[in-house]
C-alpha cells in the first residue's frame, strides 16, 4: 500500500504534449478515477505511473521514492487492461500466478493466494481453464485476479470494462468496487465514462487536453464544477447552457436569457454573483433535473415557463423533454405523468437555486 | 386387403428452388473441385511415375513397354540404395547439416524477430525491411563472391571450408534468415501488445518475455519458420553443388545426381528410388507439425 504522487509531470511526443505538468496527490488505500475524453492523456498518464512510457519531465514518486527511472517490474504495481491480455497458453491459475512464479515464490504461498483471490472473484472452479473457455466477464476477472494476487502498492486500472456489454459493465463495476472495500489497494482507473468514475472514485480527476481541469469527489464535481468542460462532462444527460447575462431591476439581480425572458435571481445566489460586471457575456448552466414541469405553487428561486417541446423521451421512472430555446437545445427531466408530448406545451419551472454561472469567453464557473 | 394409396397433396407441384446464394455457392463448389483435382492430378503425376519408375529393373524401365505399368515389380533399387554406405553417408550429410541448420536459424531468427517486432530501437523498422530485402538476392548470384569469400579465408588462416560439409552451415542460413525473421515478425506484431506490457509488469525480463510468452503463443509461426528452414536445408542444390565435390561430403540432392548419373548412363530406377526416399523426411516432418501448424493459438488472449 501506499501513496502515488505526480509533480509536473510532462509526456511529449515529437512535437505534440499529451500530458502538459500535471500534479496530482493520490492518497494510501484511495480510489481515484483519471476520467475525460479519448485523447485527454489520461491513458498516456496511467502509463507512465505503471512505467510503460517514459516521461519527458517531472516526478513519479510511488510509496515516497521516485520512480521515474525504475522499471516497471520494480514499481510494485499491478495493472488490468482494457482487453485482458491474459496468457493464453497459460490456465487461469498460471495466469494469475505467473508473476509470483517469477519472484519465486513457495508453491504453498502462490496455491494461498490464488485460492484466496479466485475466492474472492467467484472464479474458483475456473482456475483451470484457458482463457479461450472464459466469457468476456471471467477474462475480466481472471485479469483482476492476476493483480490481486500480486498484493502490490498500487493497481492500475486501463479502461477494464469498455469490453464488456451495458449489463455486465454494471456488474463488473460493483465487483470492482468490492474488491477495492476488501483490499484497500491504492487504485488509478482510466476510463472515458463518467458514470464509471462517478459511482467508482473516492475522488475523480477530469482531465482535458493534457490538463488537470478539476480534482474532487464525485458530488463536489457534480454540484460545484470549476470549468465548463467539468460541467458538461460530468452528469448525464449533460447540463444545460444558455447564454446570458446580468443585470440590475429596480434594485433586484436578474438572469437576462432573451429580451422577453429574464428571471430574478435567489438571494442566496444573488449574493454570490454580486461583483460580476452587468452586460457580461456569461453562460448560465442549469441541469436537466433542474428544469421540471411546475408545481401548482411557486416555490422560492423557481421560476415557471411555458415550453413547446419538440421530442420527449419516456425513460420509465420519468421523461427526458427537448426545447429550443433561443436557437439552444434544453434538455430537461420530468415526472412521467406529467402530460408530456412530442409538440405539446408544457409549464415548465426553473429551478435557479441549483444554477451555475459561466464566463462565456474562460469557461470558468463564477 | 385393400392398397391404401397416400397422396402428398402437400407435395410441391415445382422443383423447390432454393436462393440465388445457394445457387451461386453450387456452382462456386463446382468450380473449385474442377481446379483442385486439377492440380493434384497435375502434382501428383511426376511421384506416381517416380514410384513406378522405382519398382521397375533397368531392363524393363529401357523395354519398350507401357511406361505406366510395372510387369516385373522389384524392390532391387530400395535394397541396392540401403544398403550403399554411400547412399547412407549422404542421407546423414544432409540430415546432420538440416539439423544444424534448423537451430542456427531457430536461434538467430527468433530473437532477432523479437527485437524487431517489439524493442522499438532507432532503426528497427529500416533493418526489418532490409532483412527482407536480403532473402530477394538470389543464391545464383551470391554463390561466386561467397566461393571467393571462403577460399580467401582459408588461404589466408588455413581454416579450410571449401569442399567440407559443415560449409553449408554458414551458407544455408543466408536463405532461411532473413525469411524466418521475416515470418517470425509478423508472427510477433500480432501478439498484442499488453501481452508483452502484462509480462514486463508482472516481472519478467525481455528474454522471458521471449522464452515464456512470446514463443509458446507464436508456436504455429514458428513451426511455419521451422518448415520453411527445413526444407531450403534439405533441398537445396546449388550451394552444395558448387562447395562440396569428395563423395563422404555431399549432401543427397546432389550425391544422387553425381554418383548415379555416370557420364551419359542414367541409372534411372536408383536415381528415382533416392528422390523418393529424399522426399520421405520432410514429408513425415510435414504431417507431424501440420496439426499445431493450422491450430490457432493466440485466441483467448484478448476480446474477440
Amino acid at each position: 500500500m501506499a501513496e502515488v504522487t505526480l509533480r509536473k509531470v510532462v509526456k511529449r511526443y515529437d512535437d505534440v504534449e499529451a500530458v502538459c505538468g500535471i500534479d496530482l496527490d493520490i492518497a494510501d488505500h484511495e480510489f481515484v478515477v483519471l476520467v475525460g475524453p479519448s485523447g485527454c492523456g489520461k491513458s498516456t498518464t496511467l502509463r507512465m505511473i505503471a512505467g510503460l512510457e517514459d516521461i519527458t519531465d517531472g516526478d513519479i514518486m510511488i510509496g515516497g521514492d521516485v520512480v521515474n527511472d525504475v522499471p516497471p517490474k520494480d514499481r510494485d504495481i499491478a495493472m488490468v487492461f482494457q482487453n485482458y491480455a491474459l496468457y493464453p497458453h497459460m490456465t487461469v491459475a498460471e495466469n494469475m500466478s505467473f508473476g509470483l512464479r517469477l519472484k519465486r515464490y513457495p508453491k504453498a504461498e502462490i496455491k494461498t493466494r490464488i485460492d484466496e483471490a479466485a475466492r474472492m472473484l467467484d472464479i474458483i472452479e475456473l482456475v483451470d481453464r484457458k482463457p479461450k473457455q472464459l466469457s468476456g466477464g471471467q477474462r475480466q476477472r481472471v485479469a483482476m485476479g492476476r493483480a490481486i494476487v500480486r498484493n502490490p502498492k498500487v493497481f492500475l486500472f486501463d479502461e477494464p470494462l469498455s469490453n464488456l456489454d451495458a449489463k455486465l459493465r454494471v456488474q463488473m463495476r460493483i465487483e470492482i468496487k468490492k474488491v477495492h472495500q476488501k483490499v484497500r489497494t491504492t487504485t488509478v482507473y482510466v476510463t472515458h465514462d463518467q458514470v464509471e468514475a462517478m459511482t467508482l472514485a473516492d475522488r475523480i480527476v477530469v482531465m482535458n487536453h493534457g490538463r488537470i481541469e478539476q480534482i474532487g469527489t464525485p458530488n463536489e464535481l457534480y454540484h460545484n464544477p470549476a470549468t465548463r468542460f467539468v460541467a458538461g462532462f460530468i452528469g448525464s444527460p449533460a447540463m444545460n447552457f444558455l447564454p446570458c447575462s446580468l443585470e440590475d431591476v429596480s434594485g433586484r439581480l436578474h438572469v437576462r436569457l432573451t429580451d422577453r425572458i429574464a428571471f430574478p435571481l435567489p438571494a442566496g445566489r444573488a449574493a454570490r454573483y454580486q461583483n460580476v460586471r452587468q452586460g457580461e457575456k456569461l453562460l448560465l448552466g442549469l441541469r436537466p433535473e433542474h428544469i421540471t414541469e411546475a408545481k401548482g405553487h411557486s416555490e422560492p428561486g423557481t421560476e415557471a415557463f411555458d415550453a413547446v417541446l419538440d421530442v420527449t423521451e419516456p425513460m420509465g421512472m420519468e421523461t427526458l423533454i427537448y426545447f429550443t430555446l433561443e436557437g439552444a437545445q434544453i434538455c430537461g427531466r420530468v415526472n412521467p405523468n406529467a402530460g408530456a408530448l412530442d409538440g405539446g406545451t408544457l409549464r415548465l419551472a426553473a429551478d435557479l437555486n441549483n444554477m451555475h454561472l459561466l464566463n462565456e469567453v474562460t469557461g470558468a464557473v463564477i | 386387403m385393400a392398397s391404401t394409396v397416400v397422396i402428398d397433396k402437400a407435395a410441391p407441384t415445382r422443383t423447390v428452388k432454393y436462393g440465388s446464394m445457394s445457387h451461386d455457392r453450387t456452382w462456386a463448389l463446382r468450380w473449385s473441385y474442377f481446379f483442385l483435382t486439377l492440380f493434384a492430378i497435375f502434382s501428383l503425376v511426376p511421384p506416381l511415375y517416380m514410384v513406378i519408375t522405382s519398382l521397375k529393373s533397368s531392363t524393363e524401365i529401357s523395354a519398350a513397354t507401357n511406361p505406366w505399368w510395372v510387369f516385373h515389380p522389384t524392390l532391387a533399387n530400395y535394397s541396392e540404395l540401403l544398403t550403399s554406405s554411400q547412399f547412407l553417408r549422404f542421407f546423414w550429410n544432409s540430415a546432420l547439416v538440416s539439423i544444424f541448420v534448423v537451430t542456427i536459424t531457430m536461434l538467430v531468427s527468433v530473437p532477432a524477430a523479437f527485437a524487431l517486432a517489439r524493442m522499438r530501437f532507432w532503426g528497427s523498422a529500416t533493418l526489418a525491411t532490409g532483412v527482407f530485402l536480403t532473402y530477394l538476392i538470389p543464391d545464383s548470384l551470391l554463390f561466386l563472391p561467397l566461393f571467393k569469400m571462403l577460399a580467401a579465408f582459408g588461404d589466408a588462416t588455413g581454416i579450410q571450408f571449401i569442399n567440407r560439409w559443415y560449409v553449408l552451415l554458414i551458407l544455408y542460413p543466408t536463405l532461411t534468415v532473413p525469411f524466418c525473421t521475416w515470418i517470425m515478425i509478423g508472427y510477433f506484431a500480432s501478439i498484442p501488445k499488453e501481452l508483452d506490457e502484462a509480462a514486463i509488469i508482472d516481472g519478467a525480463s525481455w528474454f522471458q518475455t521471449l522464452t515464456r510468452i512470446f514463443i509458446p503463443v507464436a508456436l504455429p509461426g514458428l513451426i511455419a519458420a521451422t518448415i520453411f528452414a527445413f526444407t531450403v536445408s534439405w533441398a537445396q542444390f546449388l550451394y552444395p553443388l558448387v562447395f562440396t565435390t569428395s563423395t563422404d561430403q555431399l549432401v543427397l540432392p546432389v550425391g544422387i545426381i553425381t554418383t548415379l548419373i555416370k557420364g551419359d548412363v542414367f541409372n534411372w530406377g536408383q536415381i528415382m528410388t533416392g528422390a523418393l526416399l529424399g522426399a520421405a523426411p520432410p514429408l513425415i516432418i510435414y504431417a507431424f507439425l501440420m496439426d499445431y501448424y493450422i491450430a490457432g493459438l493466440t485466441a483467448g488472449a484478448t476480446k474477440g
